[in-house]
């Protein structure tokens, strides 16, 4: 296999699992869904690299784009009860 | 975090009661990666699976994208079924109650224009995307979502489906993509064939029809879960 394509793909795995752990680990709700979706264009980078072009492009707009809609959304709602943390700073408005 | 907390500071405390706890996962999780590594490493040359099948039966599916035609032809039911579960899930968020009312601020000019530039192209995108599933990466699903972007966008801008759609129009297009499905479904089982068995003659018109259909009920779907609720039927008030 080509060097530079192995370089690739082998950044591109760690970067999936760095952003997973991130997602995961962070604190704040909001940066943990921002990472979500950055998982999620980066894991369709990774399904066009497997040759599943199909996939990818339900990645992008399910995985990525919906469902960080749908969790952006979540969350603006669950903000006046107080479920979540104090962050540092007001991220909305 | 498992353990409902209160304050904040007890996090710090948990963390350090489980933090063996936190090392054997990290340990069995890498035995477990390490495992599938192998499996994946070990898989033999040409892996096995059913793609010659696929391929050998390919041009009785009435399409020439393999995947497409795995997903509406030779496995259609499971599709059938991914959109039943989809709308049981909408079912399940209307069951809540009704959508809240609308309290996003009013768009600024960065967000109207580029709803007003988008909604428009998201909306061909998803048309060239339904068409090209034929015999190109594409299909119901993928267009579908993009539709659903599309209304997702219009919903930010403060955009809401009116009196008349919210009714049974809306139902109706909820229920289309799944309604088509079974219909052909039973039509051809009383034609004399099995469930979604179509005749290779026709197979290419009646999965675009169904896909047409599933493209319209996914988009409305994915868009009526971001509302987040039942829309009002009655007039708003």
């Amino acid at each position: 296999m080509n060097l530079l394509q192995s370089a690739f793909d082998s950044l591109l795995g760690f970067a999936l699992l760095w952003l997973a752990w991130r997602a995961l680990a962070s604190p704040d709700l909001f940066r943990a869904i921002v990472l979500f979706v950055a998982f999620g264009l980066l894991m369709a980078l990774a399904w066009v690299r497997l040759d599943a072009p199909d996939i990818a492009l339900a990645e992008v707009a399910i995985g990525a784009g919906l469902t960080g809609a749908l969790l952006l959304g979540a969350l603006a709602r669950l903000k006046p009860e107080g479920v979540t943390k104090p962050t540092h700073e007001e991220k909305e408005q | 975090m498992k353990k409902k907390s209160n304050k904040p500071k007890s996090i710090t405390e948990n963390g350090e009661r489980e933090a063996p706890f936190r090392l054997l996962l990290a340990v069995l999780l890498s035995a477990l990666a390490a495992g599938l590594g192998y499996a994946v490493l070990s898989l033999p040359s040409p892996p096995p699976g059913l793609s010659s099948h696929v391929a050998a039966n390919l041009e009785t599916s009435g399409v020439s994208n393999p995947v497409t035609a795995v997903l509406l032809n030779f496995r259609g039911y499971d599709t059938l079924l991914e959109l039943g579960v989809l709308l049981l899930a909408l079912l399940g968020v209307w069951s809540l109650g009704v959508a809240p009312e609308h309290h996003e601020p009013p768009p600024g000019p960065v967000l109207d224009m580029l709803t007003r530039l988008l909604a428009p192209l998201l909306i061909l995108v998803a048309g060239y995307l339904l068409w090209v599933g034929a015999h190109a990466p594409g299909g119901a699903f993928q267009a579908g979502s993009v539709l659903a972007a599309a209304g997702v966008l219009l919903l930010l801008t403060g955009w809401r489906p009116g009196a008349g759609f919210s009714g049974l129009p809306l139902r109706i297009t909820l229920a289309a993509g799944l309604g088509v499905f079974v219909v052909v479904g039973v039509v051809l089982m009383l034609l004399g064939g099995r469930l979604l068995e179509y005749p290779p003659s026709f197979a290419g018109a009646l999965i675009l029809l169904i896909e047409a259909a599933a493209t319209l009920s996914i988009g409305t779907t994915l868009a009526a879960l971001f509302l987040g609720g039942r829309p009002e039927a009655g007039p708003r008030r």
